[in-house]
């Protein structure tokens, strides 16, 4: 289907994925594989681990076991340089956007460009317009800093400096979350456009099933280890969107339908 | 108030001494291991940063910034400080050089004061109070608001984009800092004794030209370097390492202070007596 991916090989993947805080375990033995092209979400309730997943993708966590692997490559004992490398094919929108708030927009925009001397000022301040033209924001923002823009806005800038480098992978975490249902779909309708638009693997983590449901090719869900027994997969579903919404496991069922079921009571 | 009595607790199981010496032994070692584990990090935290300084140097704009902000920005705390400094210890001796008409030679005890120890040390409590709380603040709410990690996957190691300017700023800031303390404790100290104590302007200050003024000034600015590395140093690595929220934020900031603060006595102590030694070893014939 996608000509990037004839020779076989996953574009990210992991096995055996374990992350651990201390004394608690959040990801337990995650096997995962994207190949390249495909827009997969990763749905699930709060403190399940997703966000966790997301950041250990691009060594932003360390795993306590297990592999992750970028085009074949694994990430464990690469140089700092190499890892570097590795991380500027990726785009990652923060659930905050995660702006500097020291910088301007602009700045905040270019600066992957200007990091890397992908581009001279003028230059760099030309494509950091046209990016945030593609993402719906007049140039007037450029000289606005991030404390005057809207949540909508700031997520859409998160979005512009993640796409300047033009990525290979394409990381959102959260992106619709605390938004306007109006904002929400054009934040939903960027990230199919940004799709169509540029060749990009995306992850997308959320717990917003109609964003999962709009814009991926597949789901995955992830369940809390603290509600699994010991030895059962922490991935409970992995499928299309068509195949969720037929999907006969209960935990899902109950995620789709927004169910609060046995939750009031504390375990 | 009153508690019902029907909801007193159960008697929990005591633990036998035994048991008890056992929990006691293995907190104490607890606390040893993550005091060493600490002192491990925040090493590896300075070597990097050493590291990095030497290998990229920070662009200018970011450099200045620090310059202005580490440096200029205190000019004026620390200016102020420098002369009460100095006026207070025009008042605090007066009485006793008095005593043995000796207020002449006032100037060369204010001086030396204010070169060896209290002009360093000022300045380094200074910035450690307005600078490095405020760069534990900064750095600890990137740290939560995701901006430190936005950083690292964009490609940008955070030490060398924040932390190396801040050290830099920290390092050669700090001379001028304590320099212009001194300065101004001295002027405060001469202003004192000759305006308001009406000591004979002649004798202070061909007295406050003492021999070995320029030993003493170097001293001191040797002193500060260490501190300013200090500030620098703790401040960004409480910040990198703040815990969650607001409250992390806080206790970030105030631990950055309380600490450098602490560091900077400690290595006040050990500097002097290391210094003191250098110099009698060079000049022998200075020791008694």
């Amino acid at each position: 289907m996608n000509d990037r991916s004839v020779n076989g090989e996953m574009h990210i993947a992991t096995r055996g994925l374990s992350v651990r805080f201390g004394r608690q375990q959040v990801l337990r033995d995650v096997t995962l594989e994207v190949p390249h092209g495909q827009t997969l979400a990763i749905i699930g309730e709060s403190g399940c681990g997703k966000t966790v997943l997301l950041k250990t993708l691009i060594g932003l966590i360390q795993p306590t076991m297990g592999e992750v692997s970028f085009a074949g490559q694994l990430l464990r004992g690469l140089s700092e340089k190499q890892i570097t490398q590795v991380r500027t094919k990726f785009g990652f929108v923060f659930q905050n956007a995660a702006l500097f708030d020291s910088l301007s927009i602009a700045d905040n925009v270019a600066f992957p460009l200007l990091e890397h001397n992908r581009a001279k000022d003028e230059e760099a301040y030309r494509i950091v317009r046209d990016r945030l033209a593609e993402v719906g924001l007049p140039p007037a923002v450029m000289v606005k800093r991030p404390a005057e823009l809207s949540g909508g806005m700031r997520k859409r800038v998160g979005l512009a400096r993640a796409l300047i480098m033009e990525p290979e992978v394409l990381l959102y975490d959260e992106p619709t979350t605390g938004l306007d249902p109006i904002m929400t779909d054009v934040i939903n309708e960027l990230m199919i456009r940004t799709r169509n638009t540029h060749p990009v693997t995306s992850i997308v983590v959320t717990h917003d099933m109609s964003s999962a449901l709009k814009v991926s090719d597949r789901i995955i869900m992830l369940y809390p280890l603290s509600r699994l027994d010991e030895g059962e997969p922490q991935v409970i579903f992995d499928g299309t969107p068509k195949e969720i919404a037929q999907c006969k496991d209960p935990r899902v069922a109950q995620f789709l339908r927004g169910e609060a079921g046995d939750r009031l009571e504390s375990a | 108030m009153s508690y019902a009595s029907s909801q007193l607790p159960t008697p929990v199981e005591r633990p036998g001494i035994f048991a008890a010496t056992l929990e006691s032994v293995a907190d104490l070692g607890e606390v040893v291991i993550d005091s060493v584990r600490g002192l491990g990090e925040l090493t590896l935290f300075f070597l990097s940063t050493l590291s990095w300084m030497a290998t990229r140097w920070p662009r200018r704009e970011t450099l200045f910034a620090s310059l202005y902000q580490i440096g200029v920005r205190s000019l004026p705390v620390v200016a102020l400080t420098g002369t009460f400094i100095g006026m207070v210890l025009a008042v605090q001796s007066y009485s006793q050089f008095r005593a043995f008409g000796l207020e002449t030679q006032l100037g060369a005890v204010i001086n030396r004061s204010m070169f060896r120890e209290l002009g360093p040390v000022l300045a380094a409590t200074m910035l450690a109070g307005r600078v490095g709380s405020s760069i534990a603040a900064e750095l600890g709410t990137m740290r939560v608001t995701e901006q430190i990690d936005a950083l690292v996957s964009m490609g940008t190691n955070p030490i060398r984009y924040l932390v190396v300017p801040r050290f830099i700023a920290c390092l050669f800031m700090i001379p001028s800092l304590t320099l212009m303390a001194v300065f101004m404790g001295v002027v405060g100290g001469g202003f004192y004794c000759t305006f308001v104590l009406d000591i004979d302007q002649y004798y202070y200050f061909s007295n406050a030209r003492y021999i070995g003024a320029n030993g003493d000034l170097f001293y001191g600015i040797t002193k500060s370097f260490f501190f300013g590395a200090a500030i620098a140093i703790l401040s960004c690595y409480r910040g990198f390492h703040c815990a969650p929220g607001a409250e992390g934020v806080g206790r970030a900031s105030t631990a950055a202070f309380v600490q450098s603060f602490v560091v900077i006595l400690v290595f006040d102590l050990l500097l002097s007596i290391t210094l003191d030694n250098v110099y009698y070893w060079l000049w022998p014939h200075e020791a008694r």
